[in-house]
């Protein structure tokens, strides 16, 4: 039993006008998402990796090319509120507590008071941040305000998360951290998840599938089904299977390079 | 107690220096009015008597701070506040002016604002003329506007009340524009993601945000606000009100009548101002915004 893709692009292209020239952020890209994948996107910058994450958000707008999300156009996706987005900052509200910024989208979207309430504490205990619903954003660390922003890309009902290098910003120690407890999340949840990265050990570790780009113009280098399990505890990382992938997605980036 | 000292030693320090000044400054200026006495009567003029004579004169260039706290007392204390030779009396009229420009410059600046941020064209169309506004000289428009409202028969309270919307609108134009547009672009993507309504993004986004420059505004607001009363008061005929206190004081070289409503007004400024501070405090302290 194939169902259909949730995520479909077909020889997508977005080229801006810039008065340098026209730059070509994506050039024919095609790619199908599955329901269930944890698909990591990798490259250098300029590939246009945030691009296509934007345009499967209804962010950005292809010049070329079709995507459709859960069957219908992206724009549609966006309006049925199909996924939550999580971006490089966390972007909490600072005059709301972790709370009032998980509530956020649920207000907006009009979700009753009780069913917010149930919400959000249900979320919270999913990033592990139980009791810090009456804190302001300013009395957490950064990694803590990360995870409360994706605790607010998962208090609504979308199957599709897409995050952009959210962990971009932390340090090593952290992101091991949180990287652990995403793919637990994705477990628990089953959503699908559009990651952007630029790390390659990160995009191993998440990933059902690494899809590495390359610049200029953007496109898709390489596509790899990781053979690692589904259960990945952090040693997992230091096991030959894991390196070999972790190797294929270098010779990737670097065959990308190549051609500049 | 260390904080109180903290803050006011610096600024008892000021005020001590600029007394100082003050009344040196009051020998100096009004030294030549003893001289001029002291050839006419044959007096001889020793440092103690031209300083005496200096801080005491009548109708000095530059009255001494003692006797401008004198007159502030004996016309605020001692006076009946209903009466016409109060300076409270006089304080009030001009307040209410200020106030009611002040409310009216708030509501026009932010709805104006409001405008410039969510329309395109009035962003293009408005904006101009807002600053092209306040090029022109109030002393020059303020004559205008009186005489206009009174010939349709609007005189007192609101026609002063309208130069201080006048001058109080502008920063609150300027400071909304900036922190309505002030949320970044992620926040306004987040806002697309979430499809919500232009009016969502209003009440919880950009209005929240802009409220640090809202408050800002208010007090450059509220200062201009006074000027505006005051300016307005002056061409009215001088009835009532600090400006025609300040009139009415250079008319018959009542110097030390102009000083005391000068201070009057200065106070009164910097009491408003202190006013939307504190409020600014509570708020921004209560959404968890506070610097």
């Amino acid at each position: 039993m194939t169902s259909a893709p949730v995520i479909s692009a077909k020889t997508l292209s977005l080229t801006f006008e810039t008065n340098d020239g026209p730059v070509h952020a994506l050039k024919d890209v095609s790619l199908d998402i599955e329901k269930g994948d944890f698909v990591s996107f990798i490259g250098p910058s300029g590939c246009g990796k945030t691009t296509f994450l934007r345009c499967m958000a209804d962010l950005e707008q292809p010049t070329g090319g079709s995507i459709t999300v859960n069957g219908v156009s992206a724009a549609d996706a966006r309006m049925a509120r199909a996924y939550g987005y999580v971006f490089q900052a966390a972007g909490l509200y600072p005059w709301r507590t972790i709370g009032g910024n998980i509530r956020l989208p649920l207000e907006i979207m009009g979700y009753s008071k009780a069913d917010q309430v149930e919400r959000v504490a249900r979320v919270l205990e999913l990033v592990e941040l139980s009791g810090f619903e009456k804190k302001f954003p300013w009395q957490l660390s950064g990694g803590m305000q990360q995870r409360a922003s994706i605790a607010r890309a998962l208090a609504f009902d979308a199957d599709i998360l897409l995050m952009d290098e959210p962990f971009g910003a932390l340090d090593e120690i952290v992101r091991d951290h949180l990287n652990e407890q995403l793919l637990r999340l994705w477990a628990r949840t089953e959503k699908t998840i559009a990651f952007v990265t630029h790390s390659i050990p990160e995009a191993v570790y998440l990933s059902t599938k690494i899809v590495v780009m390359s610049p200029r113009p953007g496109r898709i280098t390489d596509v790899i089904e990781s053979t690692l399990p589904k259960e990945r505890p952090l040693e997992i990382r230091e096991t030959p299977e894991f390196l070999e992938i972790a190797h294929r997605v270098r010779e990737g980036l670097r065959a990308g390079h190549a051609d500049d | 107690m260390r904080l109180v000292k903290q803050s006011f030693a610096p600024v008892l320090t000021v005020v001590g220096l600029l007394l100082v000044i003050w009344y040196a400054a009051a020998v100096w200026l009004n030294a030549d009015w003893t001289y001029d006495k002291a050839t006419r009567s044959g007096e001889v003029v020793t440092t103690s008597s031209l300083i005496k004579d200096t801080w005491a004169q009548k109708k000095p260039k530059l009255p001494a701070p003692h006797q401008v706290a004198a007159e502030i007392w004996s016309t605020t204390v001692e006076k009946k506040i209903t009466s016409k030779r109060s300076l409270i009396y006089h304080s009030w009229v001009t307040l209410s002016a200020t106030l009611l420009g002040f409310g009216l410059g708030t509501v026009l600046g932010t709805l104006l604002a409001v405008g410039i941020v969510f329309n395109r064209t009035m962003d293009m169309s408005v904006m101009p003329w807002v600053i092209a506004s306040q090029t022109i000289p109030i002393l020059a428009i303020a004559p205008m506007i009186i005489v206009v409202l009174n010939a349709v028969g609007i005189s007192g309270l609101l026609p002063k009340a309208m130069i201080s919307m006048y001058l109080s609108f502008f920063p609150v134009v300027v400071g909304m524009v900036k922190g309505l547009r002030s949320p970044e672009q992620m926040q306004l993507d987040q806002m697309r993601t979430w499809h919500a309504s232009p009016s969502q993004t209003f009440w919880r986004l950009r209005l929240p945000a802009s409220m640090p420059y809202f408050f800002t505004s208010l007090k450059i607001a509220m200062a201009a606000s006074l000027v505006g009363a005051i300016v307005g008061e002056l061409p009215t005929g001088a009835v009532a009100g600090l400006g025609a206190r300040l009139l009415a004081g250079s008319y018959y070289g009542q110097t030390i009548q102009i000083w005391s409503a000068l201070i009057m007004a200065a106070a009164l400024a910097a009491l408003l101002v202190g006013i939307i501070g504190l409020i600014q405090r509570a708020s921004l302290k209560r959404m968890g915004m506070a610097q």
